[in-house]
């Protein structure tokens, strides 16, 4: 699999009952990249992603795939293509986790046609690549929020999408898991050349991920491009309305965000 | 790939607990399918009900068993089919156990359509199934309308549809009352269902019903199994989401709808199927044949004790909804402790 397929947006606009939330929007995600779309909460983040993926219609402009848009595409041939893993995803009560993941195989199975050694393959590949094939026969229940994350990552890529959109694939875990889900993303992203495109409230794993930076307000996206040079004082300032310093992660060396706030503020340390 | 033979002999495992599930809930369907035919004032052997089936003339037996006791028979387990598989469709698909056919109004509203019909127009079985399809699926629209919107649409849509059940349930008494008061039997039919006095000519409707609709749901059930795990989800698994919702209620709500034309809404035998089936079959599968079982053998099991069980005979609706009831409660205490939300 190679991400040769383009998701773009071109002047696309939508919302939710005649209210405008996305305004006019143009992007590419860069195939075979990891993007990371931020902003200030309610600033059309997700719903972007969501009419990125079908969610909720454009109401002007469009969602194209490959040059078509996507509402042209049938929408079970699309599922071959684009996936997502939406916010809340809802676990059926006492679902083993190999069936849930099993699940992610609809689009390839037609109606008359029963289960085959290809979707079991497929379910084991996405397992194994969580690293949760020793909770395949657990009930989704019993699993913590990591866990559960990780099941719903396995049933996405069972799936077998070029394209993967994931809705705060970080919201509800703890630090040490939110890490784990974004290695897992860049993991996958390396190996199958997966084109991931995700919202993210964390500026400064948004920063460290991210291939390819969409920072956004008030349903336009006001910077666009590699961290380093998305991510500044002005524009943390402009799209979170926070005044803050960056200075390079020591660790990845991209840029982090250290906001400054109006207590716990040092004096001589200003830039 | 080892992987893979891990992940086979577990779907396999599944799979052979859910046939084994199926095929006891079918040999016990068989069993009390045998018990309705042979038992009653008298009791015939199962050789003379074989022998009346397949059309030999037995005297006594040719009466009892094959005007009074197969219409019962087959009323009782295409009711029960129906019931089942319209309620564990509409639990899966509104993600809540609470929310099933008879639990929401539906068929109540279904009911109340049927005794005006019946009771006070005096019409025939076709046009009665044709009004109470067409209140019943009224109802669904209604209730659907006025929970729509805001926060907690799924709590909402259950809150409104016990209340215009109640309201319809006042309707039939009201009905009831006004046309039937002298017939106890026909009161009971309309309030909670009854077996009593079904003739084979009045099963028509229900029977091309369940012949038509139970192969739609079958299919169905795929898109069911995706929009389980929610919309968004289902979307991007490729599932016509809108379509096949309104696909799915419509053909829940017309097989509700043609059982509780024929026995009366038989109650809680909906709500109960679904969870009963997922004991059985255990979770993951499709709900509809095991929930279909189900439903049949509750009708059937509550019907036989109904009859037989105590000194005097009641209609199964009464027994059903003996069950029923203790169940109803404790979710609704469940779901209040959990928020009243989902």
């Amino acid at each position: 699999m190679t991400g040769s397929h383009v998701l773009e947006a071109r002047s696309l606009s939508s919302g939710y009952s005649g209210r405008t939330v996305v305004d006019g929007v143009d992007l590419v995600l860069p195939p075979g990249r990891i993007s990371v779309i931020v902003g200030a909460n309610a600033c059309g983040k997700s719903t972007l992603l969501k009419t990125l993926s079908r969610l909720i219609p454009a109401t002007d402009g469009a969602a194209v795939l490959d040059g078509k848009a996507i509402t042209q595409i049938p929408t079970k041939k699309l599922a071959l293509t684009l996936g997502l893993l939406p916010q809340q995803p809802i676990a059926p009560e006492g679902i083993a986790v190999s069936d849930l993941v099993g699940r992610g195989r609809h689009p390839h199975q037609k109606m008359f046609r029963s289960w085959t050694a290809e979707d079991d393959d497929a379910v084991a590949d996405a397992l194994e690549t969580t690293g949760i094939s020793e909770l395949a026969d657990r009930a989704i229940d019993e699993l913590s929020g990591g866990q559960r994350q990780r099941v719903w990552i396995a049933m996405a890529l069972a799936q077998g999408t070029d394209v993967l959109l994931l809705d705060e694939p970080t919201t509800f875990l703890d630090l040490a898991h939110q890490v784990e889900v974004l290695d897992l993303l860049t993991d996958l992203n390396r190996s199958r050349g997966t084109t991931i495109a995700m919202v993210l409230h964390d500026i400064n794993l948004a920063a460290r991920y991210a291939d390819h930076l969409f920072a956004m307000r008030d349903g336009h996206i006001l910077a666009s491009g590699a961290p380093q040079d998305v991510v500044t004082p002005a524009l943390i300032d402009e799209v979170f309305g926070l005044d803050a310093e960056v200075i390079s992660d020591p660790v990845s060396h991209t840029p982090l965000v250290i906001p400054r706030g109006r207590h716990h503020v040092s004096g001589g340390q200003s830039a | 790939m080892s992987g893979a033979t891990a992940v086979r002999t577990g779907r396999t495992r599944r799979a052979r607990r859910r046939r084994i599930g199926i095929a006891a809930l079918a040999a016990l369907l068989v069993v009390l399918a045998a018990g309705m035919l042979m038992l009653g004032k008298t009791v015939y052997p199962i050789d003379d009900v074989v022998r009346v089936i397949i059309g030999q003339d037995v005297p006594g037996a040719s009466f009892t068993v094959g005007t009074l006791r197969i219409p019962r028979l087959a009323a009782g387990a295409l009711a029960g089919i129906a019931f089942g598989i319209a309620g564990s469709t509409f639990q899966t698909l509104l993600r809540n156990p609470l929310a099933s056919p008879d639990v929401i109004g539906i068929t109540s509203g279904a009911s109340a359509a049927a005794v005006l019909s019946l009771v006070v127009l005096h019409w025939s079985a076709a046009a009665t199934t044709a009004l109470a399809l067409a209140v019943g699926i009224l109802t669904a629209v209604v209730i659907y309308a006025a929970a729509r919107g805001g926060e907690s649409t799924g709590g909402r849509l259950i809150l409104i549809g016990i209340g215009v059940g109640a309201m319809m349930n006042a309707v039939v008494q009201f009905l009831v009352q006004r046309a039937a008061e002298w017939d106890v039997s026909v009161a009971m039919r309309w309030l909670t269902g009854s077996l009593n006095g079904v003739r084979l000519e009045d099963l028509g409707p229900l029977a091309i019903a369940a012949v038509v609709l139970v192969p739609i749901v079958m299919v169905l059930s795929r898109d069911l199994r995706a929009l389980e795990l929610g919309d968004a989800s289902a979307t991007a698994l490729g599932v016509r989401v809108d379509r096949a919702r309104v696909l799915l209620i419509v053909a829940a709500v017309a097989l509700a709808c043609f059982a509780t034309a024929t026995t009366g809404p038989i109650a809680f035998v909906a709500f109960l199927s679904g969870p009963i089936a997922a004991r059985i079959v255990g979770a993951g599968g499709s709900p509809v044949i095991p929930a279909a079982l189900v439903g049949a053998c509750l009708v059937l099991l509550a019907d036989l004790v109904g009859q037989f069980g105590f000194d005097t005979a009641f209609p199964v609706g009464v027994i059903t909804g003996i069950v029923g009831a203790p169940y109803l409660i404790f979710l609704l205490i469940r779901t209040s402790r959990l928020g009243g939300s989902s």
